[in-house]
């Protein structure tokens, strides 16, 4: 289990450096959102993973669910979701400017 | 006894930012008195807290009264007060500058103004890791908005590649902050410090890796080097007021690593002890180098300022690199004023590009400025208090620096590298001030204008100079009173170099002890 979701952590980071590393603004935005998710996942991850563990703490309880990390997270995606929702706007107005969707607002060169 | 003072810097913006939003579409005028007055209630209030936080302890204000750590905490101690009052200061400044037309290039300028007060504050003001990512994104977020403030091809670009860095910056803090709270179970920061004394060798790689990813973090806010290609950018092309802020911005990254690798990663930290001792010294000389070569190398009074910011910060983290307490209390005193002169030197340039139509702030020949006199002058305050020459502060401020730091390991860097930047960024000012006020076409030669007729350049008011006049103002105050200043600055530092003061005034007496005695013994 822990392998199955560290190696999804790897591959959504991988990915998402790979696509953020593309120098049009599309890829770029789909890799900061793969990112954001992979975060996500690894913040969630902080409270180890469990399965049927009470979420309510009481005295008869030995164990229980962290509810710190899934506060974390929920603070995390929205916040997440904000800056990926600005930067498609940001986007849509640079290529409006600019006249491309390069994320160095140069034209590319017509092929020979 | 609680001092709701402490978090009056944060309501008190987030209040007003709100109402001006409500107000978006009434005149400007109400949003600019609502935003001033704002300012200037906040400025009065972080004056109080910071002849408060100079006599007493360090001040705590736990949100909700949850008991630490389970709960949010602000911490007032003596830095984060001068902080709090540097950045209340220059705000003011910056928005009566920008009320004389720079709001009305585009909408929600006022707001966003506040938001971002909001976030700088927060963060000066949290005792929480996560908390501080919160506050970062407000101040982030509305950082965006003010960069672009205006429009325009070039800033739209500079502003892209400023979010999309900060974004991926996020993600990273986020990550730091997992494997702490993963490995640790806690993310207020004085919990932080107790527990990483206690925690067991086997996490040790875990923990230094967290440490140098947030540092990475807090590198990409302050613009050290490898990190510091988005500032030229971004700071050379946005707007005046927005720019001179922003000088404040970097610097809510050298606090925050001065607080949190003094706190969290202290010399008594167990196996985190002293994590950055190794790195942040090089980086910052480096960094240093880096900003010198680009001051000297632009060819526009505006991004020589932006590349001065990079100088500035290079500056300041080679020096508390060293993580001693004399030379600590040297950056703490060289903060202010640093600050304050790039913010003026940012106002000044603009002055200047407003009144050369063809070749705005860039060194090239054109005709004389509408008022020489003055705008000489002002320039010429801002180059010597920047280029550290008597008798304005820059001088006494860097003197000092360097004296404190003559006995450690890489003083010969320190002072070469700070020596040759400061004589580049005289000679860069010195070169820039020439072409400007000297290099002059007639006043009737028409070749550089992009037509015959010339629009009329304004001419300045009072109103128009005020800022810029009074935060140079501020830099014969710092000399005048330097003792004061040296004196806080020296109380400061004990409070930042050793973290039993904050942990004590957080946690309660006695929760420091794991740092003082590891093996667990008397």
């Amino acid at each position: 289990m822990e392998w199955l979701v560290s190696a999804c952590f790897g591959v959504m980071i991988a990915c998402g450096v790979y696509l953020v590393l593309r120098a049009r603004t599309f890829p770029v935005i789909l890799g900061l959102t793969l990112m954001g998710y992979a975060v996500n996942l690894f913040l969630f991850l902080t409270g180890r993973l469990h399965t049927n563990l009470p979420d309510i703490i009481s005295p008869d309880q030995t164990r229980y669910a962290d509810p710190l990390p899934q506060a974390l997270v929920l603070t995390a995606i929205v916040i997440g979701f904000a800056m990926i929702a600005f930067l498609v706007v940001l986007s849509l107005r640079a290529l409006g400017e600019l006249d491309t969707d390069h994320v160095d607002g140069q034209q590319e060169k017509p092929p020979a | 006894m609680i001092n709701h003072l402490i978090v009056s810097p944060l309501l008190l913006p987030l209040l007003m930012g709100t109402i001006i939003i409500l107000n978006a579409n009434q005149p400007v005028a109400r949003q600019r008195i609502l935003g001033l007055s704002s300012c200037l209630a906040v400025l009065v209030m972080t004056g109080i807290l910071l002849f408060q936080s100079a006599e007493g302890p360090i001040q705590t204000y736990v949100l909700g009264d949850w008991p630490t750590p389970f709960g949010i905490v602000m911490v007032l101690d003596r830095l984060s007060a001068m902080m709090l009052f540097i950045t209340a200061l220059l705000a003011l400044l910056c928005l009566a500058y920008a009320a004389r037309g720079t709001d009305r290039q585009g909408k929600n300028f006022h707001a966003l103004f506040q938001f971002q007060l909001l976030g700088i504050n927060g963060a000066f003001l949290t005792g929480d890791i996560f908390n501080l990512f919160v506050f970062f994104e407000i101040m982030l977020l509305s950082s965006y908005g003010l960069v672009l403030h205006g429009g325009g091809g070039l800033r739209t670009r500079a502003g892209m590649h400023y979010v999309m860095l900060n974004l991926v910056g996020s993600s990273i803090f986020l990550v730091g902050v997992g494997i702490l709270y993963g490995l640790l179970g806690t993310l207020n920061m004085a919990d932080l410090a107790v527990r990483m004394a206690l925690a067991p060798a086997e996490n040790a790689a875990l923990l230094q890796a967290a440490g140098l990813i947030l540092f990475a973090v807090f590198a990409l806010k302050a613009a050290l080097l490898p990190l510091c290609f988005w500032l030229p950018d971004a700071y050379g092309f946005t707007s005046a007021p927005v720019a001179a802020l922003f000088a404040v911005m970097t610097k809510v990254g050298v606090y925050v690593i001065l607080r949190v690798y003094c706190l969290v990663f202290s010399e008594f930290a167990g196996i985190g002890a002293s994590l950055l001792s190794a790195w942040l010294l090089p980086a910052a000389l480096i960094t240093l180098t880096a900003g010198a070569a680009g001051v000297a190398g632009s060819r526009d009074l505006r991004r020589i300022t932006a590349y001065l910011v990079i100088v500035s910060v290079g500056t300041l983290l080679a020096v508390i690199g060293t993580f001693q307490r004399e030379a600590i209390a040297a950056a703490i005193v060289y903060l202010p004023h640093t600050t304050f002169m790039t913010a003026a030197m940012f106002l000044v340039a603009d002055l200047i590009h407003r009144q050369r139509p063809d070749a705005g702030s860039g060194m090239v020949p054109d005709r004389p400025v509408g008022q020489p006199t003055l705008l000489g002058l002002l320039f010429l305050t801002a180059a010597v208090a920047i280029g550290g020459l008597p008798p304005l502060s820059g001088f006494f401020a860097k003197v000092m620096m360097l004296m404190t730091v003559k006995d450690s390991a890489g003083a010969p860097w320190i002072w070469g590298l700070v020596l040759g930047g400061g004589l580049l960024t005289l000679m860069a000012l010195g070169r820039a001030g020439s072409v400007i006020f000297w290099k002059l076409l007639p006043a009737d030669d028409t070749r550089n204008g992009r037509g015959t007729a010339h629009d009329p350049v304004p001419v300045y008011a009072l109103a128009d100079v005020f800022p810029a006049v009074f935060l140079l103002g501020i830099s014969p105050l710092l000399v005048l009173f330097g003792g004061v200043i040296t004196e806080f600055a020296f109380a400061a530092a004990d409070h930042v170099i050793n973290p039993v003061h904050y942990i004590e005034a957080v946690l309660g007496p006695d929760r420091s002890l794991p740092l003082l005695y590891p093996s667990g013994g008397e």
